[in-house]
């Protein structure tokens, strides 16, 4: 740049613009941004406290380390799924067969693994590639023939279930061996203590890294740059509620190593979102479909890429909780899992009508629905007050997601 | 009033020449045997009423619509645009009327959607730096370029959408009623821009319902009716000249009017 320093810096030259650069104005920055119905993770941290103060008023057992723990395993699950649920709504498009996705995954695995003698790789990979293909075949029937992906996936709905029972034949059920590593990593593989310790440091210290090295290269392009205290500041915050979390988790049995492995899909996927040319093509395509086409997207792949994603972690998905339940059955994939992924995803920010959302919206969305659905198992709750109070939570995750959408256009931030 | 011709290193070479072609949607003929020619460094305006022909053109010249017969000729070499990528990549850039802005991405993204910097590792920086450099070339007002699309008001949408057709440095430049959404110094301002990009060498083409603007700027003028050529003009001919190859000299509603009612009275005349 031929700008010295003492000319403003390239983006702090319109006087219109309020900057916030001290706490105090990034606090305010952070209530105007709510206010226009920005609403960032806000819902997430007031769900989870109110879940957390009226479930262990009601049973103290809720907040204990080992049922947060098992909690963790099973947000494991359904979260995978829910990864893929935020690629497809982000384009503003929807998947719902992922439960019978997922039931059928698990079908495939039992079946091929444990009764045709396959190796257990090969078997999961199968059950991976299968999904590939049913998002490969949503994407076609959505980009060659117009249909709408909401009807495309419930009939695919139907036609999975249809497979998974077919497959798993007139017992209905299949047995996985206990002993066998798949069941493990579901069910005991934890973590030791000092890796998850070491782990939990190390979101912030990339954060610190990243922060420096962003600023350097912004001062060296005269750009502004966040100030040293905000980021450090966020860093510290952020690492000491990690290493309280982890203290707490190990209090009991520590951190599942499938957990890990859904935050390790969760933070991919959300580079992948963020700071790739794939990432911003989904939230163009998401936003204006035919202002991305115009810029040169090729946006017929970027529906097959988010329908094969969403369809593979469905997949996942459904292996996984066949190695948490130590079964493959014909319940597995069905009931609330379809809209469990779904609405964790809304939940934790990402939009219903696309062009918004992150991956660790299911992240924490999951850690929400699943906090209640455990809540509500402890309190021996029937199964039918549970659907209606889910029910609930789901419309009420729905309606604020509109009403945020309202606010944003009318402040100039749909 | 033309303004003065630079000598642009490229200037008079042919950028663009369409020869026959037309583009049927089913029955309805949109365009028929277009002859179009644009040369480096220069400005062709094409007006016409609504529904000759203008938008759809610029659709073919952009890769939206595939024309149904004719050939297209760019920088010399015959071309097939079966796609915006492909229209873009040869150096075609557009404005359409519509903008095609995604409200949801912030400046920056829009910018450079579909052509960002190092696609694995996207370099905001770099990006956001060479944004700033582009918005300042043509002294555009824009508060934050970190801010969604849906935050500005239509002419500094106007102005990204401009600026997002010169990133990727394009032999020709197409802008679908550039000034429509425009206020006075807006417009004055798009105008400028115009003129730079052609003193850059670049072809332009615009397209504008304002004879004013068309006159300030155009080197030629370009008529189009119902879907055909209807006559070429200089900046200089008169408003008559040009209003009557627009509606069209000899059948328009005025005429048709006229006419209508000598009818009426000849009938009139034979009952009686």
């Amino acid at each position: 740049m031929s700008q010295n320093s003492s000319q403003p810096m390239l983006d702090r030259s319109d006087e219109r613009v309020r900057h916030d650069d001290s706490l105090a104005a990034m606090a305010r920055g952070f209530i105007d941004r709510v206010r226009s119905g920005d609403l960032g993770m806000l819902p997430v941290a007031v769900g989870l406290v109110v879940i957390s103060v009226v479930f262990s008023a009601l049973n103290p057992i809720f907040l204990a380390p080992n049922n947060l723990v098992n909690l963790l395993f099973d947000c494991a699950t359904v979260g995978v799924i829910s990864l893929g649920i935020v690629c497809v709504l982000v384009l503003g498009e929807i998947d719902l067969s992922v439960g019978s996705m997922s039931g059928l995954a698990s079908a495939m695995v039992g079946v091929l693994w444990v009764n045709q003698g396959w190796p257990i790789v090969g078997a999961i990979l199968a059950a991976l590639v299968v999904g590939a293909g049913v998002g490969l075949l949503y994407a076609t029937l959505y980009n060659r023939l117009g249909m709408p992906s909401f009807v495309a996936t419930l009939a695919g709905l139907l036609a999975l279930l249809g497979m998974q029972l077919y497959i798993l034949g007139p017992t209905g059920s299949i047995n996985l061996p206990y002993a066998s590593s798949l069941v493990r990593f579901g069910q005991i593989l934890i973590m030791p203590d000092w890796l998850s310790y070491t782990l939990a440091l190390v979101p912030g210290l990339v954060m610190i890294g990243r922060g420096l090295r962003t600023r350097t290269q912004r001062l060296a392009a005269n750009l502004s740059a966040q100030p040293m205290r905000a980021l450090i500041l966020k860093a510290v915050v952020l690492t000491a509620a990690l290493e309280i979390a982890v203290f707490y988790l190990n209090l009991g049995r520590g951190i599942p190593w499938m957990f890990a492995l859904f935050i390790a899909l969760a933070v991919i996927l959300n580079y992948a979102l963020t700071r790739t040319k794939w990432g911003r093509s989904m939230f163009a395509v998401g936003g204006n479909k035919e202002a991305a086409r115009r810029s040169g997207i090729n946006v017929r792949r970027i529906y097959m890429s988010a329908f094969m994603l969403c369809s593979t972690l469905a997949a996942l998905g459904g292996i996984l909780s066949a190695s948490r339940l130590a079964s493959s059955s014909q319940q597995a994939g069905t009931g609330d899992v379809n809209l469990n992924a779904i609405a964790a995803a809304v939940i934790g920010g990402t939009s219903l009508f696309g062009g918004r959302g992150s991956a660790y919206s299911a992240l924490l969305g999951i850690i929400v629905i699943q906090a209640i659905s455990n809540g509500l198992t402890l309190l021996n709750l029937s199964s039918s007050l549970r659907y209606m109070i889910t029910g609930g939570v789901l419309a009420i995750a729905v309606i604020v997601d509109s009403l945020a959408r309202r606010s944003r256009v009318s402040h100039g931030r749909a | 009033m033309t303004a003065t011709l630079q000598n642009a290193p490229a200037k008079g070479e042919s950028v663009l020449r369409l020869r026959g072609v037309s583009k049927n949607f089913g029955a309805v003929s949109a365009l028929t045997d277009i002859e179009l020619d644009v040369k480096a460094g220069e400005v062709v305006a094409l007006v016409g009423d609504n529904g000759a022909g203008k938008s759809t053109l610029v659709k073919v010249l952009a890769g939206v619509h595939q024309p149904s017969s004719g050939t297209i000729e760019f920088c010399g070499q015959q071309v097939t645009l079966d796609s915006p990528a492909k229209a873009l990549d040869l150096g075609i850039a557009t404005v359409f009327q519509d903008l095609a802005l995604c409200e949801n991405l912030d400046v920056v993204a829009n910018l450079f959607l579909g052509h960002e910097m190092s696609p694995w590792a996207l370099d905001e920086v770099a990006m956001e730096v060479r944004a700033w450099t582009l918005l300042r070339e043509l002294a555009a007002r824009i508060p934050s370029v970190r801010e969604p699309i849906a935050s500005l008001s239509g002419g500094q949408r106007q102005t990204v959408a401009i600026a997002r057709s010169l990133l990727l440095n394009p032999r020709l430049i197409m802008l679908d009623e550039p000034t429509a959404a425009l206020g006075v110094a807006q417009t004055a301002e798009v105008l400028n821009l115009i003129e730079r990009v052609r003193d850059r060498g670049l072809g332009v083409i615009i397209i504008s319902h304002n004879m004013e603007d068309v006159r300030a700027v155009a080197d030629r003028i370009v008529v189009l009716r119902l879907g055909r050529n209807n006559g070429i003009f200089t900046p200089d001919s008169s408003n008559q000249e040009l209003v009557s190859a627009i509606t069209g000299a000899t059948d328009n509603s005025v005429s048709r009017r006229a006419e209508r009612k000598s009818h009426v009275q000849e009938n009139q005349g034979g009952t009686v």
